[in-house]
């Protein structure tokens, strides 16, 4: 919470990154459509969007290894169009790292600042200070093959920030990791971007990596951005449906609005759930329109039927438990409901009598702030 | 029981590779090392000795014939690898998938003939009445006709022509294997075209360069054909010399010499480039 | 006992196979490129149908090597030139003596068929009976060279780079000729003959910057001299003659210190299989009018009497229009090579090569 009010500050008085209006087109499909954005100093940002999405073609006009077809990126306020990749104070961290495998770690790292004709003495002292920041002091004359996974991956970005670049663009870089490796590397990652302070931009399809790690997160699908914003108030009030749907998990039905008041509306699924919802700010939706509704599992509560009504909230349902997933704190029953679908909620197994079982009568409860529905 | 049987078949697999070695290769080599020990004394009578290889060393025409060929063999090797690369570059990493296949087969198609015809070709072409000269006359840039052939660049030209496609295979295969975020990746660190050329996809594509430039000087030096017929009046080859000494001066004691002299020879020159490029036999021509 | 008659079967098959192999009998001849003209080898096996001809097409040194290498086996008739016969059995034993009662040797003219007997004869055994003559000599355009008539007009400054040879015997000798030596001769005493080489190596070094290029072959020598690159050359007379037929400036010239004349002969090769087949192919191919069919493709006169009216009409016009009488009594047989000559004069041409003479 305390870098973020940090880059609050700083976001009236420097970008690192601006982007105006980017279009891209390969022949006549649009990879990238009319996005905007604005990246503050120092903070890490996410894109976050299915594969295909457009959000590596972005990336590679940030790093200068595609043109876009209109539109303006700045760096540090200044225009970058004309500036060929090798002269951009931007790098990269590519999604296989791409290390170079006939060179050392220490040549690896040295690579860039030789580049520029940095002198020996100053790449010596660069590079051991890097790798003591990244708390890799004894690897500079391991080879490339000799590194497990996440030593090559604090390698990659060690490389990159051994030349103070003003945005770091990482592309996907955890994908190739085992799933244990995956959460070490997401702490640690968030971690190295506070120690160096430098902006980055990281592009994932891994919606808890997003989360996770950025200070903003911007949804993109379709070559558009979706919407941009803290994580969660991108988990908490979306304002597209398919950002609802692809950030966190949800219950997801198609339906239609029966009625509507100043508070809220009323809605039936295609199935004949009733349920009601609260009217967001802005929200333009009107009685008989056809909605897609969501509801996240963890805010609906599960009790069995037989046990007394605690404060549950405004929509309520009768189900039967049809089972059980055990998953420690995530566990989560699938309830079959009313009108024969399959509904899921968050429960607390303690492995105690009182936990659900299969074939158990449940009461599904959730507040009608928890309902959200977007115009289908 | 199963592991004799997974024995047997190991070898019965192997027999056929070993006996292709034993027969065709080790064999001759070692009649031939056994022929270039003999010394002819008489009709009919031999005996042990050096002498053969003793007449190489005092004989200044032999080995300046064989420093010749090693030299201009490098040059062709050292040229192919110039105008191999780019084109191998091309056709790995810039082509599209449909015409890669495309150029790959363009590459092959010089193979389809045989060296001899390639050689009229180029005869064809570079004669004094051949098919440049009059070209070049008639658009009026000559007014006499000029003779490219019987020169030693016209070898030289005709001999990268040969042997261009052993070094552009090893190279596109290298260059096949590099991702190009290696590239993206030297741009993006700050290189620029040459650094990334000099500093990144060289140094991974050494493997191949090495085993191209070995495939193709060992070519080279072993070819007979491109240069006798481009060749000069003064353009002598060392296949050539050891040809003379078996074919028309019956004298397969001193042709067995040269042969294993220019089998000694060239794996010299190899060694060496080895050693000056920090590779093995092990990661170049075994992996490619 | 169904897997035994498949069985005897199989071994049935097998030995029909190889009974049937045994009948037909394969002559393998080993002979000059064009000197077993396909009408002929068809007319042959329509004659003697159990006789397959199967022909290996070489040159005189390449015979030597191929039989050398296998000690005369591989082939059953081979046609080495006279004057390689005698030293190549005494180093390498690779023919056996022929049976001259299975030769029409009546039809042969005598000059020829003494001259090669006594050039091949060891132990009172002769292992070569002659087929066909010719010379090696001179050609020029004489509508640009007329006066072109020696071996020695090839290093006249006046055809500067106009003028081609092969880097081989044949212009060592014919060069000596010209010099006034008889090489030949100075085969009886080594030391004179290196002395001559010598000498014709420093002629032919100062020469070389006067020659175009040294010619390889039939092919690229026929392209230089047609094309006009070149207006004179030292010439296989039958090359020479070709082009006759196609230019009737460019002529034969025999040198004026005489062509340089060879008989490429018949030879068994010690370990052939088929003697009587051979024999058949060197009856069969003397016969006149199969003589003019083999000239028409040599471009060579059989040594047959009346060899001459035996060529077809274009190439008798050609060798009409090249020799005088007095031409051919000045003919220079090759005399036999003794040993040691053919490193002599190897040395000398490689020397010539490596010279930088231009």
């Amino acid at each position: 919470m305390n870098t973020a009010t940090l880059t609050d500050s700083a976001l009236e008085t420097a970008y690192d990154l601006e982007c105006s209006n980017i279009h891209k087109s390969f022949g006549s499909v649009r990879a990238v459509d009319d996005v905007s954005f604005t990246i503050p100093k120092g903070s890490f940002f996410s894109i976050l969007g299915p594969s295909g999405c457009g959000k590596t073609t972005l990336m590679r006009m940030i790093a200068g290894f595609e043109d876009p077809t209109s539109g303006d990126i700045q760096i540090k306020g200044k225009s970058v169009l004309n500036t060929p990749p090798n002269k951009r104070n931007v790098k990269m961290v590519f999604q296989h790292l791409a290390l170079f495998p006939m060179m050392n770690v220490y040549e690896n790292i040295a690579y860039g600042l030789r580049c520029v004709g940095t002198d020996k003495a100053e790449i010596d002292r660069k590079v051991k200070d890097v790798l003591d920041r990244i708390a890799l002091p004894d690897v500079a004359n391991r080879e490339i093959h000799q590194l497990s996974g996440g030593q090559k991956q604090r390698i990659a970005i060690a490389r990159c920030m051994v030349m103070d670049p003003d945005v770091l663009l990482l592309d996907e870089p955890l994908g190739a990791l085992d799933l244990k490796l995956r959460e070490a590397m997401k702490i640690e990652l968030k971690l190295l971007q506070h120690q160096f302070n430098t902006t980055f931009i990281y592009i994932t399809h891994d919606q808890s990596e997003a989360l996770v790690m950025s200070d903003h997160v911007a949804i993109m699908n379709e070559g558009r951005f979706e919407q941009i914003g803290r994580p969660e108030d991108l988990y908490h009030n979306p304002q597209t449906s398919f950002v609802a749907g692809f950030v966190g998990d949800s219950n997801r039905w198609a339906g239609r609005v029966v009625a509507e008041d100043a508070s809220g509306f009323r809605l039936e699924t295609d199935a004949g759930l009733v349920m009601t919802s609260v009217r967001a700010v802005g929200q333009r939706i009107s009685a008989g329109q056809n909605v897609s509704i969501f509801v996240r599992p963890e805010f609906i509560k599960a009790r069995k039927t037989s046990t007394p009504s605690a404060d549950g909230g405004e929509n309520s349902l009768q189900g039967r438990v049809d089972s059980v997933l055990f998953n420690g704190a995530n566990s989560r029953v699938l309830v079959r409901g009313p009108v024969g679908e399959l509904i899921e909620a968050d429960v607390v197994v303690t492995g105690g009598a009182d936990d659900l079982r299969a074939g158990d009568d449940v009461t599904l409860e959730w507040s009608a702030a928890q309902t959200m529905c977007f115009a289908a | 029981m199963q592991s004799d049987i997974k024995r047997l078949s190991l070898i019965l697999l192997f027999a056929p590779f070993a006996l292709w070695i034993a027969l065709l290769i080790i064999l001759p080599h070692m009649g031939m090392v056994v022929l270039s020990l003999r010394e002819k004394v008489a009709p009919r009578v031999y005996e042990f000795g050096f002498g053969n290889y003793i007449d190489f060393i005092n004989e200044p025409i032999y080995w300046n014939t064989l420093l010749r060929t090693g030299s201009m063999s490098i040059l062709v090797t050292f040229l192919a690898l110039l105008i191999g690369f780019p084109i191998a570059y091309y056709i790995a990493k810039i082509a599209g998938k449909r015409s890669r296949g495309a150029l790959f087969l363009l590459c092959l198609i010089p193979l389809w003939v045989s060296d001899l015809i390639r050689a009229f070709g180029w005869i064809l072409l570079l004669r004094e009445t051949g098919v440049i000269s009059t070209f070049l006359i008639r658009i009026g840039l000559i007014d006499q006709p000029i003779e490219f052939l019987y020169n030693d660049i016209t070898v030289v030209i005709g001999l990268v022509y040969t042997v261009i496609l052993f070094m552009i295979v090893p190279l596109v295969s290298t260059l096949d294997g590099m991702d190009n975020a290696m590239i993206e990746a030297g741009y993006n660190l700050g290189g620029n075209g040459f650094t990334v050329l000099r500093r990144i996809i060289v140094p991974y594509a050494m493997p191949g360069i090495v085993s191209g430039c070995i495939v193709v000087f060992m070519m080279t030096a072993g070819s007979y054909l491109t240069p006798i017929l481009l060749g000069g009046k003064n353009s002598s080859w060392f296949t050539e010399q050891i040809y003379d000494q078996f074919i028309t001066r019956f004298n397969w004691e001193s042709g067995a010499a040269f042969g294993f002299l220019l089998l000694a020879f060239t794996s010299v020159v190899v060694w060496i480039g080895l050693r000056l490029t920090g590779q093995t036999l092990a990661n170049t021509v075994a992996k490619s | 006992m169904k897997h035994k008659t498949k069985i005897t079967g199989l071994m049935a098959a097998m030995l029909l196979t190889t009974a049937s192999f045994a009948q037909a009998e394969t002559l393998r001849l080993l002979t000059w490129g064009s000197y077993a003209p396909e009408e002929l080898v068809q007319k042959f096996e329509e004659r003697y149908p159990d006789i397959d001809v199967e022909v290996t097409f070489s040159n005189n040194e390449e015979m030597i090597a191929k039989l050398r290498a296998t000690g005369g086996a591989g082939f059953d008739l081979a046609q080495p030139s006279h004057d390689r016969i005698h030293a190549a059995q005494m180093e390498y034993d690779i023919y056996k003596p022929l049976d001259l009662s299975k030769i029409d040797t009546s039809v042969m003219e005598a000059s020829h068929l003494e001259g090669v007997k006594a050039n091949t004869t060891i132990d009172g055994e002769v292992y070569a009976v002659p087929h066909q003559w010719g010379t090696s000599g001179l050609m020029a355009n004489k509508a640009v060279a007329p006066d072109f008539k020696g071996w020695g007009d090839l290093c006249d400054p006046q055809y500067q780079g106009k003028t081609s040879m092969r880097l081989k015997r044949t212009i060592l000798l014919g060069t000596a000729f010209s010099m006034g030596h008889d090489p030949f001769a100075a085969y009886s005493d080594l030391d004179k003959y290196q002395q001559i080489l010598d000498e014709v190596a420093e002629k032919l070094i100062e020469c070389k910057a006067n020659i175009k290029a040294y010619w390889k072959g039939g092919d690229d020598l026929s392209a230089m001299m047609l094309s006009g690159e070149i207006v004179a050359s030292e010439t296989w007379d039958s090359t020479a003659y070709k082009l006759y037929g196609q230019n009737k400036d460019i002529v034969f010239v025999p040198p004026a210190t005489g062509a340089l004349a060879w008989i490429d002969t018949f030879a068994l090769p010690r370990k052939g299989k088929a003697d009587d087949a051979a024999y058949k192919w060197i009856n069969f191919v003397l016969e006149p009018e199969n003589v003019t069919i083999m000239s028409g493709s040599t471009g060579a006169i059989a040594a047959v009497k009346g060899g001459l009216e035996l060529l077809p009409e274009d190439k008798r016009n050609a060798v009409t229009a090249a020799f005088t009488d007095a031409d051919i009594a000045n003919l220079k047989f090759f005399a036999n090579i003794p040993a040691g000559v053919e490193d002599m004069e190897g040395k000398t041409l490689e020397k010539i090569k490596a010279a930088t003479g231009g």
